[in-house]
């Protein structure tokens, strides 16, 4: 009785728990039920059950609604997939002028806009790419097919690859110095070498157009929500879906509004990559001290003054955090927006993945890692850079790196020219190296590949093996093995133990809406490898964390390889999995633990780091030894932080869990990766997107209720 | 007395949904506790005083007395609830935000608590960022900025970044900003609070020299009461919103007005505050010893010399002519008497 007095709340998660594995004992597991393999569930079956409504058909297997709930939801993908196509070919009929043929056409609205968006996408990608490679649709962009025609030399001839490199050192020397323009260099010096020259540059003009507009976009919008709070609450549900939303599911939609190609994948790139940039200048903002705003304010600002030269710039450091976010799902976008057609290093790296040509891959996602390390580094410096208003500068001091660009690009357009009288016959290696005409390590990374596999096979598979039939197997029957009900229950539960009933309906309707979807098996699935995931990445990422904290070096050095990996293409991983495991399930769990263990060591050394400098030195004077400090100090007020880091967890986890699809899952991800391909799948890819960003948005909500509890409790908030 | 500069006429600033609605229905009476019950919350209440040219006022008061808020409100930080406030004639709340942001730029300047300079600049981009403001080009605004870091004794650190500095040194660029634009009026918002208190002694002093070359008009808050002393030509006092007395510090201490003011008083060294015109007897001019005093010496300074006296000792003005005498016992009376524990 007295334990129960003291600890309340252990008795009632172990009530909760006694309650959820009776529920599990009690419901048996129907006769006829199985797993839905493939396509299965669109036979149609006679022991299916059928309703209607709104004039759709859902049909499903129907079982005890204790076992599984039926798809009461199962008429939402269709019909927003009829929906859409209303709106896009019948909705709002209008007269529209065509330049081409010189008459009024008569189109829907949302049709029209998105011909025009998609028109301006394609151009700005044009221009860049154009720049870069040489073509001639921007000149026809503003004359004519004619036009070119009778002027052919018009044609934009693109920049030499070695003025293309000279230009970006000189940038990142003016930007940051030595280094970074050693790195510049290098890279785009290896970039063409190495014959990816061409996906590379179309990858950056996709990237050139993609990461400025979801930066404005993103402020912009951030900015706004800042300023009105109605802005912002109708933001916010959006930001915290979008947060959690597989980039994969995003595709779907857009590819009926936006069709294929470039153009498409930027507009998509942005839907993902704008709600991080808004939620973090929303953060920067807010967390601007009042008397900065009031210094602004008595200096003389106009509102428009205030917002750009004080508060923006103070904010600055979220701001910059957003910016790195924008490139990081820019990056990791090129490479998925290849499925929907857009052009480029990801197209290859998808091309060479599904030949299993991992040499190939690894040289593709290499350059795309490569350029994307590099933009990050020149944004950053870029923002930091200061002016110097004293230094007695000569006229060729101050423009030095003008001088040299155009030295270089001289230099470029002779080398260039020289290079048709060296090259005669064959490719001009001083002009553009072409696609595969490099040096190429693919054979010699295939052959690596093919020796591990030779001389490790028996250990790799003995692995394989036994992580499949004795780990993965039992635990997803576990999982699949769990009634609906006793799903809810622990569910909501944990809802209102956590956070009292406003968590409680919050996680019921999110749990509700999966349950009632036609896809409850694949989400347990997704689920299953998200926890498998989540607990190893866990474990490893509070143990490296806690040991690297240890030493100030080595914190410093950890925090500096989490940025450099996470500015890696979420797709990038795969390729060392697929080397060593080929096409199983250890190869998308691995994948997974390797993407979610950033956050959790992030966010735990970052957690133990801000534990007050005042508390270590009160812990050291009351005798406590090294072990001792971190058990009963740090850890217990590092929790909330790390717990945050938990939730990062999770998130990268599902991400990798549904791009892992590509190697071929049974989860939620396999049934968007085929909405892809699907004439109808916008509904469906959609639906299932917002079920995995659902799942992610449970734990968000008990985690970050938890969090904000025990920071108060902790008066660390 | 000459031209007033700040002028405020029952100003009251209440926070809350339905403050306006309140003050009207209350008729200037406010009582805070009735206005917390009803969700309001009283920052200021019926405040009226005015500032002479030249003058510098010192509103003293502890935390959540409402002193920052009436700050606040002559600079127009925040829209007073009720009252009328005059810069200069000009009735600061008829303005509209144009002319506010000219008002601003041309005639005012302030000083943080927090220093609130902008992290991602200078010291001297800093300093001229209300001229780069007010569109002053760079070349211009950068050499003013120049004199200023000269003015607070900064040079050599003009490139430095403020968190490179120190609170002392940070709260220098904080007051070379604020003068940047040549201000006639000057608010200073607990400027020292966040300084340790030898820096705070030197950054006073400091100011005095620059008050003394700037002769601005000033608003100076503070939660100090032996820092109102020392720099003020006049002190208000607040309590709750209210002003309990505004007078000059000598009167304060002597006349405290009310029970709260008098528990300030109680422990002040009164012969650091009070002059010899103070507490001469300006009657009785006869009987003197050796020994004259100037009438503006502060006590503390004279205090021993008159103390050695058997004998009356004279008061003199500038012109040396004598306007009263002080006996050495009234210099015993007035640093021992009055106190809580003394006489």
């Amino acid at each position: 009785m007295e334990y129960l007095k003291k600890y309340p709340k252990l008795f009632q998660w172990l009530f909760l728990l006694i309650v959820f594995f009776a529920l599990c004992f009690a419901i048996d597991v129907p006769e006829t039920y199985k797993f839905i393999r493939g396509q299965a569930e669109f036979v149609k079956d006679p022991n299916q059950s059928v309703y209607f409504f709104l004039g759709k058909e859902v049909r499903y297997y129907a079982f005890d609604v204790f076992w599984r709930l039926p798809p009461l939801l199962g008429w939402l993908p269709i019909w927003i997939n009829d929906s859409l196509f209303f709106l896009m070919n019948e909705w709002m009929p209008m007269e529209f002028w065509n330049e081409d043929t010189q008459e009024f056409k008569t189109r829907p609205l949302l049709l029209e806009i998105s011909r025009n968006l998609t028109s301006f996408m394609t151009f700005l990608i044009e221009l860049i790419r154009e720049i870069l490679l040489g073509g001639l649709e921007t000149i026809v962009a503003f004359t004519s097919w004619d036009f070119i025609d009778a002027y052919p030399w018009l044609e934009l001839p693109g920049l030499p690859w070695t003025i293309v490199a000279a230009g970006a050192a000189l940038l990142s020397y003016k930007l940051s110095g030595k280094g970074l323009a050693l790195f510049a260099g290098l890279t785009m010096i290896y970039i063409s070498i190495f014959g990816q020259w061409k996906p590379s540059m179309q990858t950056l003009s996709f990237i050139l157009v993609a990461a400025p507009l979801s930066f404005i976009f993103g402020l912009g919008l951030g900015i706004a929500a800042y300023k009105s709070k109605r802005v912002e609450k109708a933001l916010y549900p959006i930001l915290l879906v979008m947060q959690t939303m597989p980039q994969y599911a995003v595709l779907v939609p857009a590819l009926v509004l936006f069709g294929v190609g470039d153009h498409a994948a930027v507009i998509i790139t942005m839907v993902v990559a704008v709600p991080p940039m808004i939620l973090l200048t929303i953060l920067g903002l807010r967390a601007i001290p009042p008397e900065v705003i009031e210094a602004g304010r008595m200096s003389g600002c106009t509102n428009w003054q205030l917002m750009f030269k004080v508060l923006i710039p103070t904010a600055r450091r979220d701001i910059l955090i957003g910016v790195n976010q924008v490139i990081m799902v820019c990056f990791s976008m090129a490479v998925i927006s290849a499925f929907i057609g857009a052009k480029g290093l990801g197209f290859n790296l998808l091309l060479a993945l599904n030949q299993l040509n991992i040499g190939l891959a690894l040289e593709a996602g290499l350059c795309i890692s490569l350029i994307a390390i590099l933009l990050d580094k020149m944004s950053l410096a870029w923002a930091n850079k200061q002016t110097d208003y004293f230094g007695n500068l000569t006229f060729f001091q101050r423009n030095k790196n003008v001088i040299f660009f155009a030295a270089s690009f001289v230099i470029g357009i002779i080398l260039a020219y020289v290079g048709t009288f060296i090259f005669k016959g064959s490719f001009n290696y001083l002009f553009e190296i072409p696609h595969n005409k490099g040096i190429s390590t693919a054979d010699f990374w295939n052959k690596g590949v093919d020796w591990i596999f030779d001389t490790f096979f028996v250990y790799i598979k003995a692995f394989n093996t036994w992580l499949i039939q004795d780990v993965l197997q039992p635990m997803r029957a576990l999982y699949l093995r769990m009634p609906a009900v006793a799903t809810l229950v622990l569910a909501v539960g944990a809802g209102y133990l956590i956070g009292g009933v406003r968590s409680a309906l919050v996680v019921a309707a999110l749990t509700l809406f999966i349950a009632l979807s036609p896809w409850w098996d694949r989400a347990l699935v997704t689920l299953y490898m998200a926890t498998f995931g989540v607990v190893i990445s866990c474990l490893i990422g509070f143990t490296v964390g806690t040991l690297c904290f240890q030493n100030k070096k080595s914190a410093a050095f950890m925090l500096g390889v989490c940025d450099i990996f996470q500015t890696f293409p979420s797709f990038v991983y795969l390729i060392p999995v697929m080397m060593l495991f080929g096409i199983t399930d250890t190869s998308v769990l691995i994948a997974v633990i390797v993407y979610a263990t950033i956050p959790a060591t992030r966010y735990t050394i970052e957690g133990l780091r801000s534990v007050p400098v005042g508390l270590h030195e009160a812990a050291t004077m009351s005798g406590v030894n090294k072990f001792q400090r971190l058990t009963k100090i740090e850890f217990p007020l590092a929790f909330p932080h790390m717990m945050l880091g938990l939730n990062q967890t999770i998130v990268f986890a599902l991400f990798m869990v549904i791009i892992g699809a590509f190697i071929g899952t049974e989860d939620l991800g396999q049934y968007i990766l085929k909405a892809l391909s699907d004439k109808n799948g916008a509904g469906i890819g959609l639906t299932l997107g917002i079920c995995v960003a659902f799942i992610g948005l449970i734990f968000d909500n008990l985690i970050r209720t938890w969090v904000g509890k025990r920071k108060k409790h902790l008066g660390i908030a | 007395m000459s031209e007033t500069v700040i002028k405020c006429e029952s100003v009251y600033k209440i926070f809350g949904q339905n403050a306006k609605k309140m003050l009207e229905e209350s008729n200037g009476n406010v009582d805070a506790k009735t206005f917390q019950e009803r969700g309001c919350i009283v920052g200021v209440n019926n405040a009226s005083f005015e500032v002479a040219k030249g003058e510098m006022l010192v509103v003293m008061g502890l935390s959540g007395s409402g002193k920052s808020t009436l700050l606040r409100c002559i600079s127009r930080l925040t829209d007073a609830t009720g009252g009328k406030i005059f810069i200069e004639g000009q009735d600061l709340l008829e303005l509209n935000n144009k002319e506010l942001i000219d008002l601003r730029r041309n005639k005012m300047g302030m000083v943080f608590q927090s220093f609130a300079l902008l992290p991602h600049k200078t010291v001297v981009e800093n300093i001229a960022f209300p001229l780069q403001i007010k569109g002053t080009n760079t070349e211009e605004s950068i050499s003013r900025a120049m004199e200023m870091v000269k003015l607070v004794g900064l040079d050599g650190r003009e490139n430095y970044f403020p968190r490179e500095l120190s609170g002392g040194q940070q709260q220098r660029v904080g007051i070379a900003r604020s003068l940047a634009v040549e201000p006639d009026i000057w608010f200073l918002d607990e400027p020292f609070s966040a300084l340790d208190p030898l820096i705070r002694k030197e950054m006073q002093d400091e100011f005095l020299r620059l008050q003394e070359k700037l002769q601005k008009t000033i608003m100076f808050i503070t939660h100090d009461f032996d820092e109102a002393l020392k720099l003020a030509d006049r002190i208000a006092i607040m309590k709750d919103g209210i002003i309990e007395q505004l007078d000059t510090p000598a009167n304060i201490v002597l006349n405290p007005a009310t029970e709260y003011v008098r528990k300030f008083t109680e422990e002040v060294p009164r012969e650091k505050v009070l002059i010899i015109e103070d507490v001469m007897d300006a009657s009785s001019k006869d009987n003197l010893g050796d020994l004259k005093v100037s009438k503006d010496e502060i006590i503390e300074n004279v205090a021993e010399k008159i103390l050695t006296q058997e004998k009356l000792v004279g008061v003199v003005d500038s012109n040396n002519n004598i306007v009263g005498s002080i006996k050495p016992s009234k210099i015993i009376d007035t640093v021992f008497g009055g106190r809580k524990n003394g006489s």
